[in-house]
């Protein structure tokens, strides 16, 4: 062989394994374009502005907790939670944002309220479900699935608890905007997932909390003899993700102008799936908030797509079941 | 290919991304011989065996055994052509009992499909009887130690009346006694025409049981010898492609202040009334048995473990050390014996394994600097030549040597006074070892002070300015580096007080 052969075969070979970590890394956005394109032929409606945006609109509770839940998987827990999380912050958001010219206030005697007071509590109640959440499994080293089991049934008691099983509506117009308003005619809550996307990736890449979570999910021991603290990792992220629940909790009522005690229901199931089909890794230490949000929009796309093409929600169910088992058979085959 | 020979190799390649871990490279093993497979960590032994019981598929060459050519494209395939393997990584189900683990996936079952367990405990007894193994076959695998579980998993290969058996570092985790009764299996086997090929790090151990040698080097053959053709320097040599000046690199280095002291420390029931000092730029061995108590007077010095009682002082002052992170603050640091289970974050990069105990240094009002962390890798990287093809390179897919390097250089990097060094060159190859070996010598003249838990005499005697003997959770010896031998250390170690001033 001369030597210019060899080299040829070396840049082959280079050439290969560059493919090949593409498209390892990239595999999901591959996904993601197909089912674009795929649904843009089927169904032209589809790539309308007006439509894009509400896919994303639609995605942008569900993208919040799911990055929650991500933190969760790569500590190789679970939170299944944060639906119920979020209709307890979405109670109390809407209880402390109702109109005072409305009859029937939870709280007759309250004036209006800036929209800062309801948002902090719903962030607030959020984080403090969250904290429990921690102090469960880290202090009580009770597993996360039941830790967070519990929560769920606890939580959603105590949005029905506090509502009285009844909506809690008529809200004022600024609390309205949280989840209703445009600014340059981008929806507010796709901002308010796109700032939470950042702050989450930067946290999670450019801190030494960050670096911790990895280290912990990756290898617990090690990362205790490393000089991490445990208990303190866990309890700062299932309250973050107890947070992000509140937040989507405001967000949520705001959209809808109505805080209700069975919001969120089954969402905690949509948000693992967008955090799986993203890559975060059930065995810990994989994860990333862009992979979760990828994750997060083959969901909204398939929904949306799937209803333009008239589909019935029945099938839609079975699509997206088959869909996220498509893509942890992916993730399979790329780790091995 | 004459009748003597059970299986022949030829011309195996197998690639990994980035890596060619084996080119063309053969091996021939005769019937009823023990067939030492050597070669540095990386060389490519492990993978050679992976392809021969068909957990690799090679990229070409072929297998030729017992005369034919056969396809091995999986391990079930390769235990019914008669080869079996007991990996340096044991994997037995701990809930389950020894019988269980023994007849796991050919269960005898009774007319009836149901698992027939008298049948399976009559001959889990016949065959602990027969290998002389003294464990009881309804015992949970959690419960038996782990030399224990290493030799059932022994027993679980040489069950399937394999004509050919590979040990992939079988004496890890065992003691020399439980060695001797290994050889006495392998010698049996020998005689009913069994072949062994056996990978080992322990140079004794070749000459003392192997019959023809292989020596591996980058993933490729080296050398096939007699083992009564060469010696120990000889092997070495072969394997590194270089000559190692000194096995031991000690250096005399200047022994200053007492930096570390540990008074009556006492964990009930484990360890007993430990007290030493370890003073400036000295090595402090710790020899023992197994389960003489030393992992837990580290890991208790270290916060791992809670202690009932004693006193740890660092530089004169007393520590309370409730976890390891109190440790590394008070300038401690401790490499682990276990490198997979407490060491490695298998999934992470070797960046981020690198620097996971030194984040402070590189952390700017709670920020990262991304650019301080990749530079610093890439000077511990040159400097402890470390061999990556990037720093975000996984570190499960490193050699188990330059896991290692990243893991002392993780410590190195949090800067500090006294280092622990449990077990430090376990199951890695001679040329990360000496290097391992020379880093120590220099640390201790640069006035760090190190102890250094080891289960090798030779590393122990080598290595060491002073040695203390653990037996049953208690010191039961110190000796200065003139006065320790191995007779001394023996002793002492299986509990005969022998305490020298």
């Amino acid at each position: 062989m001369t030597t210019t052969n060899i080299e040829e075969t070396k840049a082959k070979g280079l050439n290969r394994e560059w493919m090949n970590a593409f498209l390892k890394k990239y595999a999901i956005v591959l996904i993601l374009l197909a089912m674009f394109i795929l649904m843009s032929v089927l169904a032209p409606a589809f790539l309308q502005p007006r439509n894009l945006l509400n896919v994303v609109r639609q995605i942008s509770v569900i993208g919040l907790i799911a990055m929650g839940v991500t933190m969760a998987i790569i500590l190789t827990g679970i939170d299944l939670s944060s639906g119920s999380v979020l209709a307890v912050a979405a109670v109390v958001a809407a209880s402390l944002a109702q109109r005072s010219d409305w009859p029937t206030r939870m709280y007759p005697n309250l004036p209006e309220l800036p929209v800062i007071v309801p948002l902090a509590a719903g962030l607030v109640v959020g984080a403090l479900c969250g904290l429990i959440n921690g102090a469960l499994i880290a202090k009580f080293k009770i597993p996360p699935f039941i830790a967070t089991l519990g929560m769920m049934t606890a939580a959603r008691g105590v949005a029905l608890l506090y509502s009285d099983g009844r909506p809690i509506s008529t809200l004022t117009a600024s609390f309205n905007f949280l989840g209703q308003g445009e600014v340059l005619g981008v929806p507010f809550p796709i901002i308010i997932l796109i700032i939470m996307a950042v702050i989450t990736h930067v946290m999670l890449n450019n801190t030494r909390f960050g670096r911790h979570v990895y280290a912990v999910g990756g290898n617990e021991q090690a990362a205790l003899i490393s000089g991490v603290s445990l208990d303190s990792v866990k309890m700062k992220v299932y309250t973050y993700a107890g947070l992000l629940s509140g937040l989507a909790g405001v967000v949520l009522a705001s959209r809808i102008s109505s805080g209700q005690p069975g919001l969120g229901s089954g969402y905690e199931l949509d948000a693992i799936a967008s955090a799986v089909i993203g890559g975060t890794s059930l065995s810990g230490g994989i994860g990333t908030v862009w992979g979760t949000m990828v994750g997060a929009l083959i969901i909204g796309v398939l929904n949306n797509g799937l209803d333009l093409l008239n589909v019935s929600a029945y099938w839609q169910m079975i699509v997206k079941g088959a869909i996220i088992i498509v893509a942890i058979i992916i993730d399979e085959r790329k780790n091995r | 290919m004459d009748q003597d020979t059970v299986l022949v190799m030829e011309n195996i390649s197998k690639s990994f991304p980035g890596v060619k871990a084996l080119s063309d490279v053969h091996l021939v093993v005769r019937k009823g011989t023990v067939h030492a497979l050597m070669g540095e960590n990386g060389a490519g032994k492990s993978t050679l065996m992976k392809v021969l019981i068909g957990i690799y598929a090679a990229d070409n060459g072929r297998i030729i055994f017992q005369g034919q050519e056969v396809a091995i494209p999986n391990t079930a395939t390769a235990l019914k052509l008669g080869i079996s393997m007991i990996h340096q990584e044991l994997s037995p189900v701990p809930y389950m009992s020894v019988a269980e683990n023994l007849f796991l996936g050919r269960e005898p079952v009774n007319k009836l499909g149901l698992v027939d367990k008298k049948t399976m405990a009559a001959d889990t007894r016949k065959l602990l009887a027969r290998l002389d193994l003294h464990i009881n076959p309804q015992a949970q695998m959690h419960e038996l130690t782990v030399a224990e579980t290493q030799m059932i998993e022994i027993a679980k290969a040489i069950s399937y009346d394999s004509s050919l058996i590979i040990m992939d570092e079988p004496t890890s985790a065992i003691t020399d006694r439980e060695v001797e009764h290994l050889f006495r299996m392998i010698r049996n086997l020998k005689a009913k025409d069994v072949a062994i090929i056996y990978i080992t790090h322990k140079m004794d151990e070749v000459f003392k049981i192997a019959d023809d040698i292989t020596v591996l080097r980058d993933g490729q053959h080296v050398a096939t010898v007699s083992a009564a053709e060469t010696d120990n320097n000889g092997l070495i040599r072969m394997m590194v492609g270089r000559e190692l000046a000194n096995i031991f690199p000690k250096e005399d280095a200047p022994i200053g202040e007492v930096v570390l002291s540990v008074r009556n420390l006492t964990r009930k029931g484990v360890v007993e009334d430990i007290s030493f000092d370890l003073h400036r730029g000295e090595i402090l061995g710790m020899a023992g048995l197994m389960g003489a108590g030393r992992t837990e007077v580290i890991e208790s010095i270290f916060g791992v473990k809670t202690i009932d009682s004693g006193e740890i002082m660092v530089k004169g002052q007393r520590m309370h050390i409730k976890m390891p992170a109190d440790a590394i603050k008070g300038g401690l640091s401790l490499l682990t014996e276990d490198r997979k289970r407490t060491g490695i974050m298998g999934v992470l990069s070797v960046q981020d394994n690198m620097t996971i105990a030194s984040l402070d240094n590189y952390a700017f009002g709670g920020f990262l600097r991304k650019k301080v962390i990749s530079d610093t890798c890439q000077q511990e990287k040159s400097r402890l030549d470390i061999k990556t093809p990037t720093m975000g390179q996984l570190i499960k897919l490193l050699s188990g040597g330059n896991q290692q390097k990243v893991l002392v250089s993780r410590w190195l990097l949090t800067t500090p006074d006294i280092l622990i060094l449990d077990e430090p060159t376990r199951g890695i190859d001679v040329g990360a070892k000496s290097e391992i070996h020379r880093l120590m010598s220099k640390l201790a003249q640069e006035g760090k002070a190190i102890l250094m838990v080891s289960s090798e005499l030779p590393e122990i005697l080598g290595m060491s300015d002073r040695v203390l003997v653990m037996y049953e959770g208690r010191v039961t010896g110190e000796f200065v580096r003139k006065d320790a031998t191995q007779e001394n250390i023996m002793r002492a170690a299986t509990g005969n007080m022998t305490v020298m001033a």
